[in-house]
């Protein structure tokens, strides 16, 4: 049976993907390949943030009665990526991909810590706590419709 | 398993982990001014007591002094737990590990007891407050990962190599009778094998898939490599210390097959990178894991070959490998990671909204970090055959330590000097309100 924690965590692998081929775009100078990566890295990002926020989290809330721990900083993280986001996408609207490259520097550290700290400790506990509801919750975050809310 | 245990929080205060890291290049210039004081003399043998104060320059003034930073910068991040009191505890082990690390040197240097009992005091205290500290978080981790096994291995580690280097200062300070050769032996595998590998072994377990974007260490190896180098390295110093000789070797041929395995897991890891952009902490990573790998075969192969048993350089090439090679290039790649990203998050967290936030770039610029690792390499391969041809090359080295070690100073105080002025600025264009709650 998938884990919630297998399950996100190939999500996380693909979105590095798409960072790296933003990236490397960027890095060979290709302007407009640059701008194709980055919407669809953006995208998938978004994409992913939302299934969190909207299923996942209020569902490991509910499971331990705690809305203000660990989820809270992960809410807060994705704000904190999403405002990176946006500078890199106001850099390439501008065709500064000295700058991009910049941002996409720190970005790739937020992003990565907040990986570590959901592959490592908040999706196992996901797992953990929601016990026989991670097939459906699993499922829920795969029917998850993209650009918007369920 | 409770999720009331698991902190996530944000990282401590940027000036808890950034003393450390600006101290510890001033240690490579210090071992460097040493190195060119005493002259080729130092590689006639690795107990001469100028090249002890050389060796502890390196291992505690700058290799301790960034691994426990770093510990403490990291804990939330990779166990979530929050080391409690972040100001106090930073400042009782920086400060003691600093003048600890000083007066040591001098101690070697003079061989006065009174100068080993002060280092003792204050190595003791400092060692003291980062075990304490990282050990009450560790094994209050809310979900064991392979990084939090190797943690609690090294930190282990850690306390085997201070409590016997403790021990050893009592024999220097106080007279303690001890088998010096012995415990000395052993409080040397303890922290490069123990603390150090087993360290860098669990952060990498990490950062190399992540900021690489490589695939991931093969999980049998992230869960049992630290605690098998464990138990070696607990047989090893049994066996050691009882003077069974084979068994000894063969418990250290075990140890030096590990070391090298890691290594090149690591080094195969990074062939398979798919994080196209060159990266100039990568060549660090490389330039590390190589020399682990070349001392680890070194180490391997010196018992069971008599020319290599028999000439005095061997144990001098396996330190400059093990210490410079391997600890000093991946903290030194690591901090050009830590440094930049840490200005910028804070000024972030600080100034978003109010003033422009450099990128990681504008602080730090890469062409830096590539100069300064040119020096590295040629620092290393100096001091590499320096070991061999001590009177040609003695001078040379130490000229390119001195170098390298200002390089990556003068590179981190600038990234804290422009941190400083722009946070002053864009604080005095729109002062903060003072109920406004910072982030960060």
């Amino acid at each position: 049976m998938t884990t919630i924690t297998e399950f996100l965590v190939a999500e996380h692998r693909a979105c590095d993907d798409g960072f790296a081929a933003a990236e490397d775009a960027a890095h060979a100078g290709d302007l407009a390949r640059c701008r194709a990566n980055f919407q669809q890295f953006l995208a998938a990002m978004e994409h992913h943030f939302q299934k969190e926020e909207a299923m996942l989290f209020p569902a490991f809330e509910q499971a331990t009665g705690n809305a203000m721990g660990p989820t809270r900083v992960m809410r807060l993280e994705h704000q904190q990526m999403r405002e990176t986001l946006a500078e890199m996408s106001g850099a390439l609207a501008g065709g500064d991909l000295e700058n991009f490259l910049g941002q996409a520097e720190a970005l790739l550290i937020l992003m990565q810590q907040h990986n570590i700290k959901e592959e490592q400790m908040l999706y196992p506990m996901c797992d953990r706590f929601l016990g026989g509801a991670v097939g459906s919750v699993i499922q829920a975050l795969r029917d998850f419709p993209a650009g918007g809310s369920p | 398993m409770n999720s009331a245990g698991l902190s996530l929080e944000q990282a401590p205060p940027f000036s808890v982990p950034l003393r450390f890291f600006l101290t510890a290049p001033w240690f490579l210039v210090l071992a460097a001014a040493l190195l060119a004081w005493r002259g080729p003399e130092v590689f006639a043998s690795r107990w001469l007591p100028a090249t002890l104060a050389l060796t502890h320059l390196l291992t505690l003034g700058f290799m301790a002094q960034v691994m426990l930073g770093a510990l403490l910068q990291m804990l939330p991040v990779v166990v979530g737990v929050v080391v409690p009191r972040p100001r106090l505890a930073a400042a009782l082990i920086h400060i003691p590990l600093t003048l600890g690390a000083l007066v040591l040197a001098v101690a070697f240097l003079n061989g006065s007891p009174a100068w080993f009992q002060g280092a003792l005091g204050l190595l003791g205290l400092g060692f003291g407050t980062a075990l304490i500290a990282v050990h009450l978080a560790l094994w209050h981790a809310p979900v064991v990962s392979g990084t939090v096994i190797a943690l609690r291995c090294a930190l282990g580690a850690l306390m085997v190599t201070v409590g016997l280097g403790l021990a050893l200062g009592g024999f220097f300070g106080w007279g303690f009778s001890l088998p010096v050769v012995i415990v000395t032996h052993l409080h040397t595998a303890w922290g490069l094998v123990g603390w150090t590998t087993l360290l860098v072994a669990g952060v990498a377990y990490q950062v190399v898939p992540m900021f690489q974007i490589t695939p991931p260490y093969p999980s049998a190896f992230v869960r049992g490599f630290a605690p098998l180098m464990a138990v070696l390295l607990v047989a090893w110093s049994v066996l050691t210390f009882g003077d069974w000789e084979t068994a000894a070797r063969l418990t250290g041929a075990a140890l030096a097959l590990g070391v090298g395995l890691f290594a090149m897991t690591t080094l195969y890891l990074l062939t398979q990178r798919r994080r196209k952009i060159g990266d100039p902490t990568l060549a660090y990573w490389r330039t590390s894991m190589a020399s682990l790998l070349a001392g680890a075969l070194l180490w391997l192969l010196t018992p069971w070959v008599p020319a290599l048993a028999q000439a005095p350089q061997v144990e001098w090439l396996l330190g400059i490998l093990l210490i410079f090679g391997f600890a000093v290039a991946v903290i030194n790649g690591m901090l050009y990671k830590i440094v930049p990203f840490l200005a910028w998050f804070h000024l972030q967290a600080q100034l978003l909204g109010r003033a422009k936030v450099p990128t990681m770039k504008q602080l730090l610029p890469e062409v830096r970090i590539r100069r300064q690792f040119w020096a590295y390499l040629a620092t290393l391969l100096l001091l590499l055959v320096a070991a061999v041809h001590p009177s040609v090359l003695t001078y040379p080295a130490a000229l390119a330590l001195g170098v390298t070690g200002i390089w990556l100073g003068v590179n981190l105080w600038a990234v804290g000097w422009t941190y400083r002025r722009i946070l002053q600025d864009g604080l005095a264009i729109a002062p903060v309100r003072d109920n406004q709650v910072m982030r960060g």
